[in-house]
């Protein structure tokens, strides 16, 4: 058996999550949520007195927003859009019909003005611009929410729906940058009071095709992303767990975000993958919370 | 060849001047070209030569002004027809 699915299996034997049937879909059991939360004041703790705003959207996005974004150049391939049906009498009988007899009955349905969200902060850069410029100083913000990637995987760290927890800088280069640096010492500070042992180096994201292997190559040539690594299932390929990414201009730009003197904001966003770190917590120290060593136990706020 | 890599650049480069006011070695990126719209020169670029960009070439130097660029479909011509 392999190391994933063996990780996977210990974590349904202990009820930690639940199978559905579909791989990198699945449910959560209590301890598992209650870890998540306990990670999430830690971020609270490190954050809190930044100032940040806090918005929460649910993990569906407005596609025209989905489609300005530009993801679908990038990622074609994990991206997941809403369809419904939306016919009349007839095609519902045929719809029933299609699935009687068990053929394809998905082909009608129509897109709807939904895009299931694939970052946490992607509902966010429309929302600030619809404000008009950024207040003197830039712009904080706290997001959370499910993200969907269709990359169906017994790897319990490469899950279809997740939660990702953000915090999203806006300002001039040096402030975005700044913020970047701040949030990697905290990420390893904040790691190594969980008993984790990490990694920081630059980020390799699955970009799609031979288009891919260059945006690929620009993003690692020019630093821009840079993953905080964990040993998940493997200590020889460990997981992304946190990432940290400048986007330059390039967001600025293309949602119209400009600073108090009317030039283009530069951008910067940290993300925690809350589902890896409680993954990694688990594999790491063990299935049962009650016997994870007690400077762990007290850093999230366990009771004795 | 050059000229060929000046219509594909106008036609897919997204620049904010025409390119016939573009030097050979003037910055492609300082002139407009994103990220993306690299991309897209480089696949018309491959198609138009009929070569293909190996991983190394596959960054941001290869399409950094119109003499690199040249340079590169210069060599991967001049292999394919070595191989030949």
């Amino acid at each position: 058996m392999d190391m994933q699915s063996s990780l996977l299996d210990r974590l349904f034997d202990a009820g930690l999550l639940i199978d559905t049937g579909v791989e990198g879909l699945y449910g959560r059991g209590g301890a598992f949520e209650d870890v998540i939360a306990r990670f999430e004041r830690m971020i609270d703790a490190y954050g809190g007195g930044d100032g940040a705003e806090a918005m929460r959207f649910p993990p569906g996005m407005n596609r025209a927003h989905f489609e300005t974004s530009g993801y679908m150049k990038s990622f074609p391939q994990l991206a997941g859009t809403v369809h419904s049906f939306c016919g009349g009498d007839l095609d519902h009988m045929s719809l029933l019909q299609c699935m009687e007899v068990g053929s394809d009955w998905t082909q009608e349905q129509k897109a709807t003005d939904i895009v299931l969200t694939p970052a946490a902060c992607y509902p966010l850069y429309p929302t600030i611009a619809r404000r008009g410029p950024l207040p003197a100083g830039g712009g904080l913000y706290d997001l959370q929410s499910y993200c969907f990637r269709h990359e169906p995987s017994n790897d319990p760290a490469r899950q279809q729906l997740f939660r990702m927890r953000e915090y999203v800088c806006m300002g001039t280069q040096e402030h975005v940058t700044n913020f970047r640096q701040s949030w990697m010492d905290r990420g390893l500070e904040m790691m190594d009071k969980v008993g984790l042992d990490v990694a920081i180096d630059v980020a390799n994201d699955p970009f799609f095709g031979r288009a891919g292997r260059m945006l690929a190559n620009n993003q690692r040539d020019q630093n821009l992303k840079f993953e905080l690594l964990i040993p998940v299932t493997s200590a020889a390929k460990p997981t992304a767990c946190m990432s940290f990414n400048y986007h330059q201009d390039a967001f600025g730009a293309k949602w119209g975000l400009t600073l108090e003197d009317g030039s283009v904001a530069h951008t910067a966003c940290v993300g925690f993958g809350l589902e890896r770190i409680a993954l990694a917590l688990f594999s790491r120290h063990g299935m049962e919370i009650a016997e994870w060593p007690q400077a762990v136990r007290e850093a999230l706020g366990y009771p004795g | 060849m050059q000229q060929t890599i000046r219509d594909i650049l106008t036609k897919h480069g997204g620049l904010a001047m025409p390119v016939d006011q573009i030097a050979d070695t003037a910055d492609l990126y300082a002139a407009g070209l994103s990220s993306f719209a690299s991309v897209q020169v480089m696949l018309a670029v491959e198609e138009a030569f009929d070569v293909e960009f190996p991983d190394n070439l596959l960054n941001r130097k290869s399409f950094q002004n119109i003499a690199a660029i040249t340079d590169a479909v210069g060599s991967l011509v001049g292999d394919r027809e070595a191989v030949a």
